[in-house]
């Protein structure tokens, strides 16, 4: 491999490392004297920071994997080919992230696998769990080139090659279904879910916020490691990403305000307290005003302006999926929740781990960031 | 046939003897509490107490009286929490009690979630935890025993039976005491209908029990799921005919434009 051989970021590597060691220690603290003494969990608040965070934000945030090989293989658009790769890595992390937070916060981790024979086809848990372990499993398989090519190993990859645009699809009915479903599970809590949020067409709603975000978050990321990593990508490229967001978000809103105004709901945006500012920041300081940004070429052409406009996006969607998952559901009678620093050091620990796995991955895996500006034939 | 409990709170004298009863049937521990200023004790449900008796001072006019209520699974007729349960390992059986089956649990706590009722508990402090609820003492429906909180009552409050059965009993007790009881059997209608349903002199909100119109709970979350196969097909159909066709358009054009001079817009 005759590419450049960068130094790792020594200093950035180690403080990765520390905040790692402690999650590990933290972790297990935790199998040994369960949940209890290492959240502020109870039965009133059963869920919180690691579902919020690592769960709902995680997967919405590695939504630019299916939306990247979409638009690449399936829309041939072959001008988003040099940033598919880096995609799909951090799609790929980003499900990895999403399972290890999952080992950590079920009670029972190593009956994970249990969906896999139990079957609930009720719950829309059962879909998450399955669409998570399918998905993982196809992001590994479009991952695996790079591994096969650093290690020069012919026949892999072109078995890879051939069956592409099934997995490509395949990857798309997973996301779609999985992104969805993450809606879906709210659907069970119309008693407890705030008005502002609960509506049956949550799993559309969350659809499309991930779409809109997986565009985000692939500008974010050329942008940073473009500073970070000397992985440089045209503005061309990120402009290209950034012009299909206000179509996405569009959407997004019609159908949210749609859905506010048939359910009679529009004036509780702002009688509703708390849960009025809650939800103004996140729709429109998340949501309206990047779909108007984006929509300015003068925006899009600046580097800087498109890298804060996608930021806007990704605090829009986390502040999102906090409110649906965590703020405006009710806690059982008499419940308060605030999470336990052993919790926010296993979320963090996790966010380093996966920081960590990219740098190591861009940084041996050469083939990631190798501006290639055509697709293999194939 | 389905089991069903009728609790008529007119008759509860709080003793808590079902309380009691539930832990020693289940052989479940006691729970260290401290004095609240309360005779209700513990305070609220746990992963040791499946049943305990809630106190109410309600004021009626000059008077001050004492309403007792029984907390615990309602054995929901559409219970959220097997809708929710990953695994299936909370289910209803054929005579209506929601039961756990423990070596399938995972400990999402999914169900915790979705109960309406704030019924399952967790074992929170165990590193091998499990879901911890009221099986309607599943053991002893099978021996064709009532519930130990059932034989146990002294007064009668408690009544197991047929739920078809209990329901006519209410009615009927309902119409011939207007004045002692409110005009509703808590549990009839709420949330699709419970298997354990309360009679009461004063109105359920009082009392705390929750307010629920008559729709099942997991009737969304059921639509929901109904349509993932239909979009399994629609997005794979799309996907692969949108693939095709941009893939003959791409081929034709750069076909038209093979014997032109005129720059193509090749962007890849
Ligand atoms: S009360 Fe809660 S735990 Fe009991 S059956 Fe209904 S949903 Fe399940
Ligand atoms: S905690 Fe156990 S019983 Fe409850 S939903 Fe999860 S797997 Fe089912």
């Amino acid at each position: 491999m005759e590419s450049e051989k960068r130094p790792l970021p020594v200093v950035t590597t180690v403080i990765l490392g520390i905040l790692i060691a402690i999650g590990l220690a933290v972790a297990i603290f935790r199998y040994i004297h369960g949940l209890g003494a290492a959240t502020n969990l109870s039965d009133g608040r059963p869920w919180g920071l690691w579902i919020s965070f690592d769960l709902y934000c995680g997967v919405a945030l590695a939504a630019g994997g299916f939306v990247l090989t979409g638009t690449v293989y399936i829309f041939n658009m072959k001008r988003y080919y040099p940033i598919v790769r880096s995609a799909v890595l951090t799609a790929f992390l980003g499900y990895l992230m999403v399972i290890v937070a999952l080992l950590v916060d079920l009670g029972q981790p190593w009956r994970i696998w249990h969906p896999v024979i139990y079957w609930n086809p009720h719950s829309p848990l059962f879909e998450v769990g399955w669409c998570v372990f399918l998905y993982t499993a196809v992001l590994a398989l479009e991952f695996s080139p790079n591994v096969f090519e650093r290690f020069n190993m012919k026949t892999p990859l072109s078995v890879i090659r051939a069956i592409q645009i099934p997995l490509v699809i395949a990857g798309i009915v997973l996301s779609t279904l999985h992104q969805s479903s993450l809606g879906s599970i709210l659907l069970m809590f119309p008693e407890s879910l705030h008005p502002l949020w609960f509506t049956p067409i949550l799993p559309v709603q969350f659809f499309l916020s991930a779409v809109a975000v997986g565009l985000a978050v692939v500008i974010f990321e050329m942008s940073l490691s473009d500073k970070g990593l000397g992985h440089h990508v045209d503005q061309g490229i990120l402009a290209g990403l950034g012009s299909a967001i206000p179509y996405v978000l569009g959407l997004y809103v019609v159908v949210k305000i749609g859905d506010l105004l048939v359910g009679g709901k529009l004036g509780l945006i702002f009688t509703s307290g708390i849960y009025s500012v809650l939800f103004l920041l996140e729709f429109v300081g998340g949501a309206i005003v990047p779909l108007i940004l984006f929509a300015l070429p003068s925006v899009r052409q600046s580097r800087t302006a498109t890298f804060w406009s996608a930021l806007l996006v990704i605090l829009g969607l986390v502040l999102n999926r906090f409110d649906v998952s965590w703020f405006a559901l009710a806690p059982r009678l008499g419940t308060t929740y605030f999470p336990h620093p052993m919790e926010f050091a296993i979320s963090i620990a996790i966010v380093s781990s996966g920081i960590l796995a990219y740098i190591l991955a861009t940084r041996y895996l050469p083939a990631i960031q190798s501006i290639k500006k055509q697709p293999e034939a194939g | 046939m389905s089991v069903g409990m009728l609790i008529d709170l007119t008759k509860c004298i709080g003793c808590r003897g079902c309380q009691i009863a539930c832990k020693q049937w289940n052989e479940l521990p006691a729970e260290k509490t401290h004095n609240r200023g309360s005779y209700e004790n513990p305070p609220k449900l746990s992963d040791k107490t499946w049943t305990y008796i809630t106190f109410h001072e309600i004021a009626d006019g000059s008077r001050v009286t004492w309403v007792f209520a029984k907390d615990g699974c309602r054995h929901c007729l559409e219970p959220s929490c097997a809708s929710a349960c990953i695994v299936g390992a909370l289910h209803k059986r054929p005579d209506g009690a929601v039961v756990y089956n423990a070596h399938k649990c995972i400990g999402c706590r999914y169900c915790e979630m979705a109960c309406p009722f704030g019924i399952p508990a967790f074992q929170w402090e165990k590193p091998v935890p499990y879901i911890q609820k009221c099986t309607f003492c599943e053991d002893r429906l099978d021996q064709g025993e009532e519930p130990a909180c059932a034989k146990t009552c002294p007064t009668g409050a408690i009544e197991f039976g047929e739920r078809n059965d209990l329901l006519q009993t209410a009615h009927a007790r309902m119409k011939e005491r207007p004045d002692k009881y409110v005009n509703h059997i808590y549990g009839e209608k709420e949330v699709g209908g419970t298997s354990v349903m309360y009679l009461s002199s004063v109105p359920f909100n009082k009392l705390g029990f929750p307010t629920y119109g008559p729709e099942p709970l997991p009737r969304y979350a059921h639509i929901a799921m109904n349509a993932v196969p239909p979009t399994i097909g629609v997005v794979t159909v799309l996907m692969g005919g949108v693939y095709w066709i941009i893939k003959r358009r791409d081929k034709m054009m750069s076909q038209e434009t093979d014997g032109v001079t005129e720059p193509t817009e090749k962007e890849g």
